[in-house]
């Protein structure tokens, strides 16, 4: 039987080596499209230069746009990671009937389609004055980031004994001096993991950024998309390089963190 | 400010009543720290919506109206009606496809050993955190017209139809961008599944085929309907893949969104579509949550998998 499997087997093998190709692959025609020579979107690429990736750093247009996408980020991370550190505490902790509502309602940015999203976003922050506004974007994406940090953190609570906190509440320690002093430190990569999803969610964020967004405050992902739409240059790719740089470190670094706490708790 | 109030309240315990009234505090506290989330959450997310929903039974395009003014242009106009379906087919379609291609690598990796499934993790992760605008801008790269894709056939001498600016791009881009949508629960799902079924079936005499159909694909049912409802919900709201790789001839519902509201600054319609694509996605994700309760009770193994 095993044996009438055999080429079956061998072709699944080969289908899947296909899909993961394709999952990673096309993705990483904008590292070489990046060293172009000329204008042009071209591929193979001619010649060599990295003068796509001095205009990157030299045109305001760029390059604004690349600081103003990291501080949004880094605020982000900040707001995301707090709020969403507390209700995934208070969700694992608490024993209130409407947790589980509470939970819904927290998770619910990550399921209503993100265009619907923006314009609710757009129509209120255009009457708070919100828009084209380095704390309308903070505020918007970390709506979006919460979920995955409350997601993030509950994981790595679910692992955690609450044995715990009752010895150091018996040793005398404080709730809060429990919550931060025991549970923190041990929660502290679900936690950091989370931080960087949030990172993530934040710098990679389009379509409510596509609304918000105006002449002089545009995020990483509009200045690429604009640019697409109107013109043919390199420098797109450069971005999209370093883009796909960062995000790859973070992911990494995600992995590694989880996967070493699993190792110290396993 | 729910922080300084936890101090507070603990801070005056009686050494006596600790015991009691620590768990009681517990609770109350542990509630507390939600109020910070929920109120954000609340403030910049539910009320925006809330405002939307108002707006489309309230914003018309010049003057007053009746509420449903807004619904019988979206619903009563042939080509937003067109928008609406194309919309639809569309997503069952790259729906279709993503599961075409991601059923069989999420088998794979329940069959592999742990490095190799460490590596096609790492395959389907890296893409799900990747950005979009930029998977999507690899894509044109790739498919216009004089581009890598279509000259490697033609060097074969096959010469492809156009592929960027119609449904063809936006298939091919959709399908690599949503892929690990489908593939993550539903490696999840086929993980849990006990292979030594199989193994018990085909020692009673099924064919190998036969028992993966009659047991292995009904247990994976919940997970194959998971993933798919992902994918079909997050390509109804898609926009910049469309916007991209298909053309403004055959623009998806969200991109008359974006024109309705930010080009016309007609809330009231683009909130009207906005409503009926979210009541859609709602209904949709009601049924197949009420039929996989329905099906993992039957088949026993709810709280599984």
């Amino acid at each position: 039987m095993a044996k009438s499997l055999r080429p079956a087997r061998l072709a699944l093998h080969v289908y899947g080596v296909l899909v993961g190709l394709f999952l990673l692959l096309p993705t990483l025609v904008v590292v070489p499209l990046s060293f172009t020579g000329r204008r042009s979107l071209a591929f193979p690429p001619i010649g060599f230069s990295t003068q796509w990736y001095r205009n990157f750093f030299t045109d305001p247009d760029w390059f604004n746009s690349a600081v103003f996408s990291l501080k949004i980020a880094l605020l982000v991370t900040v707001f995301a990671t707090t709020l969403g550190t507390l209700a995934a505490v208070a969700l694992t902790l608490g024993r209130a009937r409407w947790k589980a509502a509470a939970r819904g309602l927290l998770i619910a940015p990550m399921i209503v389609p993100g265009v619907i999203t923006a314009i609710g976003i757009f129509y209120v922050f255009l009457r708070l004055g919100l828009t084209q506004n380095l704390w309308g974007f903070v505020f918007a994406h970390s709506v979006l980031a919460i979920p995955i940090v409350v997601v993030t953190v509950s994981a790595s609570l679910s692992s955690f004994d609450r044995q715990l906190l009752r010895a150091s509440a018996s040793l005398g320690a404080g709730p809060l001096a429990s919550l931060i002093q025991v549970m923190l430190p041990i929660i502290a990569p679900g936690v950091l993991s989370g931080a960087l999803f949030a990172f993530l969610t934040s710098f990679d964020e389009a379509i409510v950024s596509l609304f918000l967004a105006g002449p002089f405050s545009r995020t990483l992902p509009i200045q690429i998309y604009q640019s697409v739409t109107a013109e043919i240059d390199p420098t797109i790719a450069a971005a999209s390089t370093m883009l796909l740089g960062i995000t790859t470190l973070c992911v990494v670094a995600a992995a590694l963190v989880l996967a070493r706490r699993d190792r110290r708790y396993s | 400010m729910s922080g300084a109030h936890v101090v507070e309240t603990t801070q005056g315990a009686e050494p006596q009543s600790r015991a009691r009234s620590g768990r009681l505090r517990k609770l109350l506290r542990a509630e507390l720290l939600l109020i910070l989330p929920l109120a954000f959450v609340g403030f910049f997310f539910f009320y925006p919506l809330l405002q939307m929903v108002l707006l489309s039974v309230q914003d018309f395009l010049g003057g007053a109206g009746h509420w449903y003014d807004n619904y019988k242009w979206f619903l009563g106009n042939p080509s937003q009606r067109t928008i609406f379906r194309r919309t639809f087919l569309v997503s069952i379609w790259v729906t279709l496809v993503c599961l075409a291609a991601g059923f069989p690598y999420a088998y794979l990796m329940t069959l592999v050993g742990k490095r190799t499934r460490l590596l096609m993790l790492a395959a389907v992760m890296l893409p799900f955190w990747s950005n979009l605008v930029v998977r999507t801008y690899a894509w044109v790269v790739l498919l216009q017209d004089n581009g890598p894709v279509r000259s490697a056939f033609a060097a074969f001498g096959v010469h492809l139809p156009r592929l960027l600016g119609n449904m063809t791009g936006v298939t091919i881009g959709a399908t690599q961008v949503l892929l690990p949508f489908l593939v993550l629960p539903l490696y999840a799902t086929l993980q849990g599944i006990d292979r030594r079924l199989l193994d018990a079936a085909e020692s009673l005499g099924a064919k190998p085929r036969t028992a993966f159909i009659k047991i292995y694909l009904p247990l994976a049912l919940p997970g194959i309907l998971a993933g798919c409802l992902i994918v079909f919900i997050l390509m109804l709201g898609f926009y910049f893949t469309p916007a991209l790789l298909g053309s403004p001839s055959n623009s998806l519902i969200s991109q008359q969104i974006f024109i309705q509201v930010n080009r016309l600054l007609a809330f009231g319609r683009g909130g009207a579509m906005a409503l009926v694509l979210l009541i859609t996605t709602l209904c949709i994700l009601a049924i197949s949550a009420l039929f996989t309760r329905r099906y993992t009770k039957a088949l026993g193994i709810g709280g599984e998998g």
